[in-house]
């Protein structure tokens, strides 16, 4: 398991994709969380205006403003992240050039698994470490005292952060292995991120008795929860209050043991042909 | 011969798809150590799905299979067995060498062999390049050279020439001679009928997914036999049939077949000169595999075969 590992992280580090959706997500962060809110800052009406935006980019916000994307941009593109390096490697036949190398397909399976799992975990930290520096960088700027979460809030929304995003990777992951394939994972995939819970919520859920329950189990809205729960503005898209902290870090924990599981039974009981 | 003479032996092995197709149907396979065993059959006949099986890629639906004495895909076998199937296939953004690099590491041998491997297909030039910018003979090598990574006792190559110009399949051909040349043993599908001729020692052909016979080259074409031109036709008839038995002398447009040793061609010479026959022509015949090939499979007028 090891040594697959190790051959799917040299595959991650020197793929060009992996780079670009890790920048991609960075740059959504910092712009929307970031120099958005400081622009409107500089342009505000008020001062009391004014100074309510630049609390926003404050260090005592880093958690929030961190992980409020990921429910839904930095998901889609985690999903992304997942639906590539899975379903390259039915596109290209790869999958047969490795299978056909020593081995077993659980093995393979589970450094890929790994292989996710770290990358998902460097998306998390880079937008954490910059979100800290530019946080810094706006309050010295503005001779502003810094306060910053405790560290155990700093773990606890690092670590939810990393069970959103490492959900829509397997959703991702394991459309990939179902449809050994890249383009429909990432097309449903993104569809049902962006599209299809937001009809839910916002549509089915007030018309709709068993919409309404539906939703509680949703991946999106429970990821919107938990961001919720560590202090995000409902005003953020994907954002809601449909569950409490508990439940939602329950149910991603659900999905991810259900979409690994899923995968690995597509990868090992079918022909790789 | 005891079970590890035959690296690769299967039993009535079987793929089905659904009710209506079979793509192998009980094919009893024996590659020997050492051998290169060439592998033959039409488009859609079964090689690929067989080779498949032998690696544990695809599931047979009946039958066993052995590589290496373990299971298809076993770990310990696949350690031993480099393989090329089909179309070379690897990370279009990874450089050649760093195909290798990954291939290496999910091997689980050291990287140290990566430079042999490049140098032994002749890619070390080119190893820096990415996979997406190399020619489809380039591709072919690298296939090789990743299959050879493991130093394996068993090369399993499926249509290794497949798409190549002539340059690359002698290239590619001599390679496969030099790497079956020793000690390994390779398994090798082919389009190419005088390839196989030429590379193998033995020879399964496989139709509508039967293996219709399993053989040496040698057997599968049979004795040699002479043609033999002369005037008058009749006296020189009788002459050979008192040599050789009336039924080993058939007459064929104005010539006469012998089935015989085609070493034997001074003696008829000398003979027929000395009866008085005037030879006018005298050259051994032989069946090539592709006529020998065409009759098993009655695939007439085709030259190439998948």
């Amino acid at each position: 398991m090891l040594a697959s590992f190790s051959a799917e992280m040299l595959k991650l580090y020197k793929r060009p994709t992996a780079w670009v959706l890790l920048l991609v997500s960075l740059v959504l962060s910092q712009v929307f969380n970031y120099l958005v809110p400081y622009a409107g800052y500089l342009s505000a009406d008020s001062e009391r205006a004014a100074e309510q935006i630049l609390a926003r980019t404050m260090p005592e916000n880093l958690i929030s403003n961190s992980i409020g994307g990921f429910p839904l941009f930095a998901g889609a593109l985690a999903l992304t992240l997942g639906a590539i390096s899975i379903g390259s490697e039915y596109g290209w036949g790869t999958l047969k050039t490795v299978l056909t190398q020593r081995p077993r397909r659980l093995s393979v399976y589970a450094g890929q698994l790994l292989a996710l799992a770290v990358a998902v975990f460097a998306i998390v930290l880079v937008i954490f470490a910059f979100g800290a520096l530019t946080s810094s960088a706006i309050s010295l700027s503005q001779s502003k005292a810094m306060e910053w979460p405790s560290l155990m809030d700093l773990a606890q929304g690092f670590a939810s952060g990393w069970l959103i995003l490492m959900t829509w990777c397997l959703l991702g992951a394991m459309l990939a292995f179902v449809f050994r394939g890249m383009a429909l994972p990432i097309g449903l995939g993104v569809v049902w991120i962006l599209g299809v819970e937001n009809l839910i919520v916002n549509v089915a859920a007030a018309l709709l008795d068993f919409a309404d329950t539906l939703q509680k189990g949703l991946p999106g809205v429970n990821a919107g929860s938990l961001v919720s729960a560590l202090g995000a503005g409902n005003s953020t898209p994907g954002v809601n209050t449909v569950v409490d902290g508990t439940q939602a870090t329950l149910v991603l924990i659900a999905y991810i043991v259900v979409f690994a599981l899923i995968a690995g039974f597509a990868l090992q009981r079918r022909d790789v042909t | 011969m005891d079970g590890e003479d035959f690296l690769v032996e299967t039993k009535d092995l079987t793929k089905r798809y659904g009710s209506r197709i079979v793509a192998v149907d009980g094919v009893n396979l024996m590659v020997r150590r050492g051998e290169v065993y060439g592998f033959l059959g039409p488009n859609g006949a079964g090689k690929t799905t067989t080779m498949r099986m032998l690696l544990g890629l695809i599931r047979p639906t009946s039958g066993t299979a052995s590589v290496l004495g373990r299971p298809p895909g076993h770990p310990e076998s696949l350690a031993r067995v480099g393989a090329l199937i089909e179309s070379p296939a690897f990370y279009p953004y990874l450089s050649g060498r760093d195909n290798l690099r990954v291939m290496a590491r999910y091997a689980g041998v050291p990287k140290t062999g990566i430079e042999a491997a490049l140098e032994t297909v002749d890619l070390a030039e080119r190893a820096r390049d990415k996979f997406s910018t190399y020619s489809l003979g380039m591709k072919q090598r690298l296939g090789v050279a990743a299959a050879l990574l493991k130093d394996p006792e068993l090369l399993i190559l499926d249509e290794p020439t497949n798409g190549l110009d002539p340059a690359g399949m002698a290239d590619m051909r001599a390679l496969i001679r030099r790497l079956g040349s020793g000690e390994r043993t390779v398994l090798l599908s082919s389009h190419q009928l005088g390839e196989v001729e030429l590379i193998c020692d033995r020879v399964g052909v496989i139709s509508a997914g039967c293996l219709i016979v399993e053989s040496t080259v040698e057997e599968l074409r049979g004795k040699g036999a002479l043609l033999v031109g002369a005037k008058p036709l009749d006296r020189a008839r009788e002459h050979v049939e008192q040599l050789l038995g009336a039924e080993q002398v058939e007459v064929l447009d104005g010539t006469l077949r012998l089935d015989a040793d085609p070493a034997i061609a001074g003696l008829i010479n000398r003979e027929l000169v000395d009866a008085g026959v005037e030879v006018t022509e005298l050259r051994p015949i032989e069946r090539t595999l592709e006529e020998v090939f065409l009759e098993m499979t009655d695939q007439k007028g085709e030259s190439h075969v998948g």
